[in-house]
């Protein structure tokens, strides 16, 4: 469903993608590691728009998505979420998750003049959703909390929040894993198996082994800016070339 | 006692206007972030344009299309609204820094426009026997002023209603995404720069809006009457008021220009005539004074912003409101 050629990314002399090319299979949960500076947050910062890749083509359910805004490729049905999470500060938990849907009729501000009635009955759907969503992942009691007055990992959970709102076919996870206490980090695990089941197709950047192991098949190993190798994680694990660029041998 | 009572409906005339472009600046800065420093220009902007369109014909410059004074306010509302596009096209893509400069940067080039552009504006001499609503009525002077003083009473409550409505909504929490983190608000499918847009025309059009209405009161305009210390004044009355907060702008709005009259004849009636230029000075200073006290011990102002902005997203009990 999701599928990049060629991509390359550079920052001045810099090339921190150097064509890579892969495929995300529909209905998967594709894992994505390497060591730290591996290009794994740059890739992932030009499939959603972020960056404009400096050459190559990413398409999306067969259309194009590289160069687009984030806005429009969010439009597409690709959302991610960030590394560090970014709540809206201050504005509560609710508010947070609220703001995700699509084309809500309140955010064409005369509809609020003009057709209150239907902005209303739109608006308190959006509401019960939103309470499910939240209840879906632990954070109802956190509704009317400001978002900022979070714990990292309550701010994890409500990135993916946000990120269900939006009814999205694939989700690009950054290391959800990463800061988060062991029991939580369980919790994690169990819900993106609970949104994979309903059909969402995953993305996920992760150094914890465990949770790659345990979710993803199959597993792209990215280092030094290009893609070393793909294939199950039984097999990423043993092979030689990856405990190379993690223990910091020569280019593979 | 009729002599402090018409004081009083000056007065207020004058703070009601400034509270219009207080709520225009409180859409930008307050509900989006948008970092204005060019108020004065958009205002600048409303008063010669209802000059132009409703007042007489002048000898030297533009005007004399005796247009109804209806039509007038909405002119002027439409052209300050056009200058913010113009304006807000190049630069509301780019970071907000590049705002406030561009802002600052356009309201001293309308002021200079209107200073030169004798043609235009009349000069440095100004615009001059500008009407007023009614005035075929002949009421005499406190009968006008107060029938100002109910016009203005109601454009602010119809302003400040209209603005209610439109950002306690989705369209206001998607304001408030952009405001609190542009990158988060983009990758969750909003579009910072055409929300920005929006909020950057409708705040300067009634900027506009308060241009007009005090071209019209003071019957006068002249391009000292623009100075950048007019943005700081506004400023100063969000700040005061709690910026984010629709009331806080009309509170603030009332309180700073009490203090600011009221320092100013504090001063006259207690400096000595040599003294009096330098007590001008001493005003912005206390003003800069007040405005510190404010931020230090109430840094969300007066009347604070509320925790939840969209209406249907308002809970009971922990939700405060």
């Amino acid at each position: 469903m999701l599928e990049a050629t060629d991509l390359v990314k550079d920052f001045g002399g810099l090339r921190a993608v150097n064509r890579v090319s892969f495929k995300v299979a529909e209905g998967t949960i594709t894992g994505l590691i390497g060591p730290n500076g591996a290009g794994k947050t740059t890739l992932f910062n030009m499939l959603a728009g972020a960056l404009r890749p400096t050459s190559g083509r990413i398409a999306f359910q067969g259309h194009r998505i590289d160069g687009r805004p984030p806005h429009a490729i969010f439009h597409t049905g690709l959302v991610r979420t960030f590394q560090i999470p970014r709540p809206f500060a201050e504005m509560t938990v609710l508010e947070n998750v609220m703001l995700v849907p699509l084309d809500q009729r309140g955010e064409r501000f005369w509809n609020n003049w003009v057709r209150r009635g239907a902005v209303r009955s739109e608006e308190r759907a959006t509401r019960e959703r939103a309470r499910a969503t939240l209840a879906f992942l632990g954070l109802e009691r956190l509704a009317g909390e400001y978002a900022k007055n979070l714990s990292g990992g309550q701010q994890k959970l409500l990135e993916i929040a946000r990120a269900l709102m939006a009814e999205p076919r694939l989700i690009l996870l950054d290391e959800p894993g990463a800061g988060v206490n062991p029991t939580l980090l369980g919790t994690i695990m169990d819900k993106i198996q609970e949104i994979h089941a309903r059909g969402v197709s995953f993305l996920i950047i992760e150094h914890n082994m465990d949770l790659i192991a345990a979710l993803c098949d199959p597993v792209l190993v990215m280092a030094q800016g290009g893609l070393l190798m793909e294939g199950p994680p039984d097999a990423v694990r043993r092979d030689p070339r990856v405990l190379e660029a993690y223990l910091g041998g020569a280019p593979a | 006692m009729t002599g402090l009572l018409s004081y009083l409906v000056f007065f207020l005339i004058q703070a009601l206007i400034y509270a219009l472009v207080a709520l225009g600046l409180n859409l930008q800065w307050g509900y989006t972030g948008l970092f204005n420093i060019g108020v004065a220009g958009f205002f600048l902007v409303g008063s010669y344009t209802f000059a132009v369109l409703s007042g007489p014909a002048y000898a030297t410059h533009l005007g004399g299309f005796g247009l109804p004074v209806a039509v007038g306010i909405l002119g002027a509302m439409a052209m300050a609204g056009l200058i913010a596009l113009v304006v807000g096209i190049p630069t509301l893509r780019l970071r907000e820094d590049y705002l406030a400069i561009a802002t600052i940067g356009i309201a001293e080039v309308l002021r200079l426009v209107a200073l030169n552009a004798r043609g235009l504006t009349g000069g440095s001499r100004g615009a001059q026997s500008i009407p007023r609503p009614f005035q075929g009525l002949e009421l005499g002077n406190v009968a006008s002023n107060l029938v100002f003083l109910v016009l203005v009473a109601a454009l602010v409550v119809l302003v400040y209603l209209a603005l209610e409505t439109m950002v306690r909504s989705p369209w206001g929490r998607v304001l408030k995404a952009i405001r609190e983190d542009e990158q988060a608000a983009s990758s969750l499918g909003k579009d910072p720069f055409r929300f920005r847009l929006q909020s950057f025309v409708l705040g300067c059009a009634i900027m506009g809006l308060g241009g007009a209405l005090n071209a019209s009161f003071v019957g006068f305009v002249a391009p000292t009457d623009f100075l950048p210390i007019l943005t700081f004044e506004i400023w100063a009355m969000l700040i005061v008021g709690g910026s984010g907060n629709n009331r806080g702008a009309l509170l603030g709005s009332v309180l700073v220009w009490a203090f600011w009259t009221g320092t100013g004849s504090i001063a006259q009636s207690l400096l000595p005539s040599g003294l009096q230029v330098k007590g001008g000075a001493l005003q912005v200073i206390l003003i800069g004074a007040v405005l510190l006290l404010i931020l230090m011990i109430r840094p969300r102002g007066l009347i604070g912003e509320e925790r939840t902005v969209s209406r249907e997203a308002e809970l009971g009990g922990d939700g405060r409101t």
